[in-house]
This record gives C-alpha cells, structure tokens and sequence, in this order.
C-alpha cells in the first residue's frame, strides 16, 4: 500500500516574538504535486525550508519515507545523510538559479555534477545524460560548453530544473520558480514543469504567492497566514469555493486576465 | 440479477450554501435536501429560472464545491463512493475514472495546442500517446474544429471553437458518468447537432449524463427525464 512520502506535525518556529510557523501539519503523497500559498511573511518559505531540512523547527517533527518504505526523522538525521538525501532522492528549485548553480562552471557540468555527485564516473555518460537534460528543458544542446551568465533569466531558471532532475528525485521543493521571470518566460517553464513533474511521477511542494501557478500546477493546495495553514484540500476546491476569510480574499484579490 | 440500468449516482440530502466573508459573512443558501438519482444510460436534464442553483449542484457533484450537508453517492468501480466526504485522492481517482465534466468555459494550461489538451485526457488515463493523438484528432474532427487549428492553443479560439474543444475533451475518455454544464450555449446548430449525437453514443454506450442546457431543441433532443430545482428562497 501507498504511504506518505513527507509527513509533518506540529511544527512550530519562532523569530523572537513572531511564530513564523504555528502548530503546521502537512502531508505529500508519493507523485503529489503540493502547493503552499500565502502572501509574504506567512511562513510558507520557512515551512519550505523546515520540510526540507534546511531549518530546524523549534518543535514538531518531520517524516521522509525512503525507496526502502524506511521512515526518518529529517531533523534527527546526521548531517552527512541529510546531505546525500539533497543529493540523491531530494531537489531544491530556488527562485534565484545562480543560488543553485555554479556561475563558473558550463551548463553541461552543472548538471554533470549532480551525476557525479551521485556516482557517476563516465565521462561519455555524463556528457550524453546532460545533453538529453538540456534538450528536456529546451535548451539547444550546442549550448552545453557555455557559462551560465551568458544565459538568460529564463534559460537559467531551466537549467537549474535540468540540474536538479538530472538524478530522477523523488521529491522536489520548489520555492517560486517562476519569480522574477517574464510572463511569457513564466508560461513556458510552468508547462515545462508539469510535463516533467506528471511524466517522471515526481512529487512537489511548491511555495508560490501566485495562485495562478498553484492552480496550473498543483493537485492540493494549503493556504498559509501567519504560521497556520487556515486552509487546505484540492486546488479547484480552495481556489473556487473558498471556506476562510482569507482565502475569499485572496482569491478575490487576484487580477483577471 | 443486475438491473440494466443500474444506479450511479445518488445525493441524499445534499445541502450547499456560501458564506462570503468579504461581503459582511451573509449566508447564502442555495441548495438543501436535495435528493437526485441518476441511472447508467440516461440523460437527466436540471430545469429551474436562473439563480436555482444548477451550476452550483453540478459543480458540487463534481466536487468543485464543497457540500456542506448530506452525501454524494458515486459509482466507482465495483464500489460506491461518498464524494462529499472523500480524501482528496480518492476524488482524483474518481475524476480520472468515473466522473466526467465538462465546465461553462475552457481553463486550460498556456502555450498547450489543442490537440494535446484533449490528448491529455486520453494519456492522463495510460492511453499511448500516439494513439491518444489520433483519437484526439478524430474527436476534434467530429466537433468540426478543422486541422488547422489543432496544433494551436486555443487561447485565441472564439468562444464556440473553445466550447467545442472543452466538449471533445470531456467526451473522449468515456466516463461512466458526465456532467455538462451549459455545453451548447456557444454553437451554431451544425455543432449543437453533432453535441446531441456524442450524447446519444454516450447514452447508448451506458454513460450516465446530468445536463444544463437552456435551449429547448437540444434538450428535447436530450432528456430522458428533467430534474425541477425551485429557489430556496420560494421554498422555504
């Protein structure tokens, strides 16, 4: 039987005075694509990072079950364990890509080097896997030698979606990858995203504060306002027959096209 | 021994309401006690002014909107299913095996051409793409959208170039069940037609539809029987 792939309870986490998460508990299926919406300050970043095991929460605890269906607690993990999970079953999508990519090394060796990361010796098979990669995120493949600042905001932000899938994760955070970009620019990653994610079975948590990408995108939704989740279930649901204060604002506050 | 038409769908004491909290939080009822039956092969058509609650009832059965009392009953497979208290997963599943819906307007996915929306439905269910593809076409042919216009993204289709690609999309997996919301308003008679043709194929197939169709040809071509919803307000 299917179990959670994530699961977290009772996270709580405070800046001095200010809870940025307040008693928050999420689960992820495996192949679930998961958004976290809110405005900023609602601690939907913060959440991202707890669940990922970037940040320590002051209380609650959370739980990632691994191919062996073998359950960890990510903030109990050693260190060096967290990191070969980063490597290996786990991505992180950044809004800014050059906090993800090395500046100095081509296209084709920084998602090269996610392969090697995980074993990867040979240098044809390198080569050949980042080319492929390339290709999925419609990047030219004569572009493979190219430093990434010669890249547009675009090509980057796909780069570094070709970099982090390059090692078939099982779970990805996302936080707002297409931020900063375009509309036009944004269009087409985000249809990008979904052909992969649903292609490769992937499961996501997204942290967006546009809920039009949270509805392209996401099967589940959690709105988030001051370190609570006030709000949760299916995309079309939250988004179309909105139950919270909040919610109704939010959804009520975003532009028509 | 199994009725040949057997049940599929069935509200019991379906309620819904909004509250909308931007306008003071005033409640407004819509729907209450509301028990409809639908059966595998027949084709329900709701009736009702304007402002009953139709859309709000189809889109709650879909599970859009969230009941707030009572049940909604679906076939599933071999089991029946509460919809109105199912886990977000198990209303997926049902939405990709039982239940089909085709909405008022077509929201789709930017820079996506047409015929690979409607593909999508097929491949989403583990249709081979290529297969998906020619089934799309043949679909989309059928609704006379003409070739030319399937690699394109609909979004700058009339509106009744968009109502038919919403239709080929919703007929193509032949769902057990489908709900049609207002499918016709936006065609031409040539089109309502051939509408009313993949309603009669689907009925003959065993699909159980529920309807909203304000023109009086199409739905005396379509109805087996009409569901009368009356305004609460009057009601009660």
């Amino acid at each position: 039987m299917s179990e959670h792939l994530l699961s977290a309870t009772g996270l709580h986490l405070s800046f001095g005075a200010i809870w940025a998460l307040d008693g928050v508990d999420a689960t992820l299926w495996p192949g679930e694509v998961l958004a976290v919406v809110g405005e900023s300050g609602s601690g939907k970043t913060t959440l991202l990072h707890v669940l990922s095991g970037r940040s320590a929460p002051d209380a609650g605890l959370v739980a990632y079950r691994d191919t062996e269906g073998v359950a960890h607690n990510v903030h109990a993990m050693p260190a060096p364990q967290l990191r070969a999970l980063h490597r290996s079953d786990w991505g992180f999508v950044h809004q800014n890509p050059r906090d993800a990519l090395r500046m100095e090394v081509s296209a084709g060796g920084n998602v090269g080097e996610r392969l090697m990361a995980q074993g990867a010796r040979h240098y044809g098979v390198i080569r050949e896997s980042a080319i492929d990669w390339l290709r999925q995120v419609e990047i030219s493949p004569s572009r493979i030698d190219d430093m990434p600042h010669t890249f547009s905001g675009g090509m980057l932000q796909r780069l570094q979606i070709a970099r982090t899938l390059a090692t078939h994760p099982r779970l990805v955070f996302m936080d707002e990858p297409t931020g900063g970009l375009d509309v036009s620019v944004q269009a087409r990653l985000l249809d990008l995203i979904r052909t992969l994610v649903a292609r490769l079975g992937i499961a996501v948590v997204l942290v967006t504060h546009d809920i039009a990408v949270a509805r392209l995108l996401a099967d589940r939704i959690l709105v988030m306002r001051h370190g609570r989740v006030v709000e949760g279930g299916l995309t079309d649901q939250v988004l179309d027959d909105p139950q919270h204060p909040y919610t109704q604002l939010l959804v009520s506050s975003v532009l028509q096209a | 021994m199994r009725p040949a038409h057997p049940e599929v769908l069935r509200t019991e004491a379906l309620g819904k309401s909004f509250t909308l909290h931007m306008q003071g939080g005033v409640t407004i009822p819509v729907l209450r006690d509301l028990g409809l039956t639908l059966r595998a092969g027949e084709c329900v058509v709701l009736s009702g002014p304007s402002g009953t609650g139709k859309s709000t009832l189809i889109r709650s059965l879909y599970g859009n909107y969230r009941a707030d009392t009572g049940r909604i009953m679906i076939r599933h497979g071999g089991d029946w299913v509460d919809l109105a208290h199912a886990d977000p997963r198990v209303v997926l599943a049902v939405r990709r095996d039982t239940l089909g819906y085709v909405s008022q307007f077509l929201r789709v996915v930017p820079r996506v051409s047409t015929l690979e929306i409607v593909a999508e439905a097929l491949t989403s269910r583990g249709t081979p793409p290529d297969e998906a593809k020619l089934r799309a076409r043949s679909m989309l042919l059928r609704l006379n959208l003409v070739p030319h216009l399937h690699d394109l993204p609909p979004a700058t289709f009339s509106g009744g170039e968009q109502q038919r690609v919403n239709l080929a999309r919703g007929f193509i997996p032949n769902h057990p069940i489908l709900l049609l919301d207002e499918p016709t308003s936006s065609l031409d008679a040539v089109n309502r037609d051939a509408v009313v043709e993949l309603v009669a194929e689907a009925k003959a197939a065993g699909t159980a539809i529920l309807a909203i169709v304000h023109d009086m040809t199409t739905r005396d071509a379509i109805a087996d029987r009409l569901f009368h919803l009356t305004p609460l307000r009057e009601a009660a």
